[in-house]
């Protein structure tokens, strides 16, 4: 077990510290220069000049590239040229708009997929069966923003059960949870959607399993047969799929967050893309990969935690 | 009394019938064995008992089990009977067990489900109930952690761990090697004896059966053909299927004889290493020795066998023989070149032999038509016959393993196990090689094709002198088509000789061993007729 | 053939027909602007009603699925081109050190979501249909390349293979002649999932502004426009939005139905 995790734990250290050499090359190699790039074609040299020592442009790429990282690690993101604050700043400000958002999806689209899909693959074929894969059908097919323009025009401008948008802080938990509910069910629906169409695909494949005939050969009904021998198999490719939905959910939040006017990372990168503020474009997209990567090991964790096979492997 | 009573069982799913009136009764303390060759029903019939049959599955008749009807009965009450009264063994033991439970609380789990007893009581039930199977690993491994036999006789714990009336075992060794069938069959006659249940076996093997049972039913598409005494039946067989089936089991071709030759194949001193997982974080990584220090030739026009159990390295050395996978030791040569060339296969050589392998199922493109798949070895040839020629090539490819030319446009999935097979050979004989390897390539099949099989492989050495390497973990079949045989075990050839020597008097134990673990069919009393 | 396959065509069948249209006629001038007839509701002369301009909804859809069914296509091919010979490529060299760079190589890529691509690209080159396309493109290859290397390894350990190379043919003509006949059903089936996934992808790009822009007609844009105006104009969000699903809807069951057709054993991988 702690060989399998030591194993995971380098490939992650490997995964973090490509992903940190594309984003870095992506954002400061490949403008030439990114100081000009920034201030665009009508900035004054003087202007530029002080932007290009500002962000050290004067040295190497190399130790530019390792003065971000150690920065990056002292949780030092560096300073934002348009709102001249350091970026650790602005985007602590902003996660907690974006992280709980994703988390909140994340749960919702669980608690909805995993007992539909459970219900359609023990009533594979029957009516219960059919409304539920015909409704993952649609679910899969909707975009989530228009799903999301759907909500609030019955139930923020119609209904009036929920404001259209903005984000009131945590100060009152209560309302800053609700205000992010219609985003949260937005975004899970249709990957709840997906989940469930995994959950019963996967548990249909263990159903047909020879462990399965062996378990009712000792006298388990259908139902204790499947929640006792199928489901925690069928948990190892659903739980894969999860991990992949997180980074979705999190990058999907970005464009949610437009639907909504949420103050979240989605809004600040685009405010910077606009603005061509790169260092921050970098920092995020970085957070926003770490996040992604972290969650994918914690899934392999879980792989393991599931099935004892991984374990013993290395 | 009796404990099961089967009358005029029918079974149909959806428009196709499956049984037709099948009749069985056994009692307490017997072995019952249902026989026959695949989809005969004998396996549908056990899951009939079980009430266990495939969705769409219509039964008739009656099912008597301890006194209550099978098939009257209810799905919840029959979820109390199996495990309970009945209980039964699969046959592919690596599938049947739930590989995320430890194997301790998959046999306390048949307990907790029918008693109302503790949780460790349950467990100390279990741990008792595995080590009456003769397992000598903790209730606390995983599946994964055991070998084939062990997890069958986890599955049999299982199974019997509330004392069934009746336990049912579906060709519960097919998937083992023969000594660790023997152990199980052994295992499985002891508890019939001190349980008193009754066992009803299914088997292909009529050895396993002339060996174990003391009653034979005989079962041809659906139908009971036979059934009797096992020592009645065996002296006055009445069907002619019965016959039929008891001749292909012993058949026995004859070879041509062969006048000695040079050598053709050269293994000389080869080992196989293969590299495996670290046992520290930065250690050394430990190599497994697949072959050590193997040693043999082969004549030109000679047939030798190759016996040994699963994982002695049978399937290593086929490969190495083979040219595809170098060796770490030793030399491989075939009439003095080397069958190892690095990255660019030495077609000169390669084109000297050919391989047939066990399954007649993945042996070929599903994609491909006939005469695309028997024409691959032409890909060895500088100049591969064409147009014309070619199918003149194919004709005769074909009708020399016994189909027809116009075969040549079908696509494999239109034929049976027994003519892929055909089709197999046709391939490896196109190019006119010097060696076959026969990789268990009768295994998979059904006794009366596979007699037919080996016909057409003594028939094609009549024609012209073919050598041939022809492995099988079956020692009558080994010893019915080879002049010598070599006995294989963890990567050594621990005896070769004279095939007839070798079996009458074995020298190294492993080879008595293996000789007395296999189950013999009884010198049948008097000549069967033929059919 | 089924229900799915059948419902599923025939959706797709109007998109692309409605695409190929566009070039040739549409209802109305997309680029006439027309104030005085803006937030026309559906029915009158112009079918599917107006939008704030005042420009014909009808005819921006006929554009928009041009757009829509281009951007995706050339994504899924880049997808394809190049997943499926890595993917041969790793099962090919099972257990080596490429397999292994391959595989991690493909890790890596899922970490950044197609948006995250999209977001970089448009940070340093500036937003447009070409960037939409290569984040898309970019994220499908290891899609086709995990589905490619999966499914192509048990073929490896069949005996059909292993003939083969007794044959003396090489890995590079085994993988062509014998492992991608055997894998074309799964590339067409997930071909047509990740068809409908990027025209969902794409109209997310071009509704936050990343994907093609104006005076390119686009699905996501044309959401873009509507937000403000759902309450007064509902349409003008309903029609786009009902269009993006429809074709979706129609790629997946079309996907679905050619799987039961084709070989219903088949497994597609939808994230």
């Amino acid at each position: 077990m702690i060989r399998y995790a030591l194993g995971r734990l380098t490939s992650l250290i490997i995964s973090l510290f490509v992903a940190s050499l594309v984003i870095f090359a992506v954002i400061e190699v490949i403008p030439g220069d990114p100081a000009a790039f920034m201030l665009g074609v009508n900035a004054q040299p003087d202007t530029i000049a002080a932007l290009r020592a500002e962000m050290g442009l004067d040295q190497s790429v190399i130790t530019r590239y390792f003065g971000w990282v150690t920065g990056l690690l002292q949780g030092d993101f560096g300073q934002s040229w348009t709102y001249k604050t350091p970026v650790a700043e602005l985007i602590s400000d902003r996660i907690w708009v974006s992280l709980p958002l994703a988390i909140y999806a994340l749960i919702l689209s669980t608690l909805i997929a995993f007992p539909a899909g459970i219900f359609a693959a023990s009533r594979r074929g029957g009516p219960g069966d059919v409304t539920i894969m015909g409704a993952t059908q649609l679910g899969v097919a909707i975009p989530n923003f228009w799903f999301a323009m759907i909500l609030v025009l019955i139930f923020a401008i119609n209904l009036r059960w929920f404001s259209a948008g903005g984000f009131p802080g945590w100060d009152n938990p209560l309302q800053a949870l609700k205000s992010l509910t219609l985003p949260a069910i937005a975004l899970a629906l249709p990957q709840a959607a997906i989940l469930a169409r995994v959950m019963r695909s996967s548990l249909l494949d263990m159903l047909g399993e020879d462990f399965i005939r062996t378990a009712r050969a000792k006298g388990l009904t259908r139902r204790q047969a499947l929640w006792r021998h199928a489901v925690r198999n069928a948990l190892i490719p659903v739980l894969t799929i999860i991990g992949l939905q997180f980074s979705f959910l999190l990058a999907g939040g970005i464009i949610i967050e437009q639907v909504f006017f949420l103050p979240g990372l989605g809004r600040l990168i685009f405010q910077s893309i606009s603005a061509r503020d790169l260092i921050v474009v970098e920092s995020v997209v970085m957070l926003l990969v770490f996040t992604v990567i972290i969650v994918n090991f914690a899934v392999d964790l879980a792989y393991a935690a599931v099935d004892p096979r991984l374990r013993a492997k290395a | 009394m009796s404990i099961l009573q089967i009358s005029d069982l029918s079974l149909r799913i959806g428009p196709v019938d499956i049984l037709h009136d099948v009749d069985l009764s056994m009692n307490h303390g017997q072995i019952v064995a249902i026989t026959g060759e695949s989809g005969s029903g004998k396996s549908i019939t056990a899951l009939s008992v079980m009430g266990l049959l495939p969705r769409g599955a219509v039964a008739e008749g009656q099912i008597m089990l301890d006194g209550a009807d099978v098939l009257q009965t209810s799905e919840p009450d029959l979820c109390q009977m199996r495990g309970n009264t009945m209980g039964m063994v699969f046959q592919e033991p690596m599938t049947a067990l739930n590989p995320v439970q430890t194997i301790g609380a998959q046999v306390a789990e048949t307990i907790l489900i029918h008693e109302d007893t503790t949780r460790a009581e349950a467990h100390a039930r279990a741990s008792e109930m595995l080590e009456r199977v003769g397992l000598k690993v903790a209730p606390t491994r995983y599946p994964h952690e055991l070998s084939g036999g062990q997890r069958q006789r986890v599955v049999i714990a299982m199974a019997i761990a509330l004392r069934p009336k009746l336990l049912i075992a579906d060709e519960p060794t097919t998937a083992l090697d023969v000594t660790t069938q023997a152990r199980i069959l052994d295992l499985l006659q002891g508890l019939v004896r001190e349980f008193d249940m009754g066992l009803l076996l299914i088997t292909h093997d009529l050895a396993v059966v002339s060996d174990v049972a003391d009653q034979i039913v005989v079962m041809q598409k659906g139908r009971v053909v036979e059934s009797g005494q096992t020592q009645d039946l065996l002296v006055n067989m009445q069907h002619p299927y019965t016959k039929a089936l008891f001749e292909a089991s012993s058949h026995k071709v004859q070879l041509p004889a062969r006048a000695d030759a040079p050598p053709l194949l050269t293994v000389d001193q080869v080992a196989r290493d293969y590299p495996l997982p670290r046992k520290a974080l930065l250690g050394p990584r430990p190599n497994f020795r697949a072959l050590d220090d193997v040693s043999f030739e082969i004549g030109h026009g000679e047939r030798v066998g190759l016996v040994g159990e699963s994982g002695c390295g049978k399937s290593t050395l086929t490969r190495a023989i083979l040219g595809l996978e170098d060796v770490q030791e030793g030399r491989i040569s075939l009439d003095g070149a080397p069958v190892f060339a690095g990255k660019q296969p030495n077609l000169a050589v390669r084109r000297k032999m050919q391989v047939v392998f066990q399954d007649p199922y993945s042996s070929f493109n599903p994609r491909h038509r006939v005469d695309r798949l028997i024409t691959e070895p032409f890909h060895l040839l500088d100049n591969p016959p064409l147009g014309k020629a070619r199918d003149v090539a194919i004709a005769k490819a074909l009708q020399d393993v016994g189909l027809s030319p116009g075969d040549a446009r079908k696509f494999i999935h239109e034929f049976s196990g027994g003519q892929r097979q055909r089709i197999a050979i046709a391939r490896a004989l196109i190019i006119e090689p010097e060696l076959i390897i026969f990789d268990e390539a009768v295994s998979a099949l059904d006794v009366s094709v596979r007699a037919q099989v080996l016909d057409l492989i003594a028939d094609l050495c009549r024609k012209r002198p073919l050598a041939y390497l022809f492995i099988s973990h079956d020692l009558s079949v080994v010893r019915s088509v080879t002049d010598r045989v070599m006995v294989m075990q963890a990567g050594r050839i621990v005896e070769q000789g004279k095939t007839e020597h070798v079996f009458t008097t074995p020298q190294h134990p492993y080879t008595r061993d293996l000789i007395v673990a296999a189950p013999q069919l009884p010198e049948l009393p008097h000549a069967l007729d033929p059919v | 053939m089924s229900r799915n396959l059948i419902i599923g065509a025939g959706l797709s069948v109007l998109f692309i027909c409605l695409a190929a249209l566009s070039f040739i006629w549409t209802p109305y001038d997309i680029e006439a602007l027309d104030i005085p007839n803006k937030l026309q509701a559906p029915g009158g002369a112009n079918l599917l009603g107006t939008d704030h301009f005042g420009r014909d909804i009808l005819s921006m859809i006929m554009m928009g699925a041009r757009t829509s069914i281009a951007v995706a296509l050339v994504a899924v091919g880049i997808g394809m081109a190049l997943g499926i010979p890595l993917g041969l490529l790793a099962a090919a060299r099972h257990g080596s050190l490429l397999d292994e760079l391959i595989m991690r190589g493909n890790d890596l890529v899922f970490a950044f979501p197609s948006l995250v691509i999209a977001i970089l690209i448009t940070a340093v080159f500036g937003a447009s249909a070409v960037n939409a396309i290569i984040a898309i493109g970019i994220f499908n290859v290891p899609v086709f390349a995990r589905l490619t290397r999966g499914a192509a390894l048990p073929l490896w350990e069949r005996d059909f293979i292993l003939a083969a190379r007794v044959c003396g043919k090489s890995a590079a003509r085994i993988s062509v002649e014998h492992i991608l006949p055997n894998i074309t059903n799964l590339m067409i089936v997930q071909g047509t999932i990740q068809f409908s996934l990027g025209i969902l992808a794409e109209a997310a790009l071009s509704y936050i502004g990343l994907g093609a822009q104006p005076p390119t007609a686009s699905w996501g844009r044309m959401l873009a426009d509507a937000q403000t105006l759902v309450s007064i104009a509902p349409h003008t969000a309903l029609v786009p939005g009902f269009a993006i699903l429809l074709m979706v809807l129609g790629l997946n069951l079309l996907g679905d139905g050619l799987r039961d057709w084709l070989d219903p054993r088949i497994r597609v991988a939808r994230v």
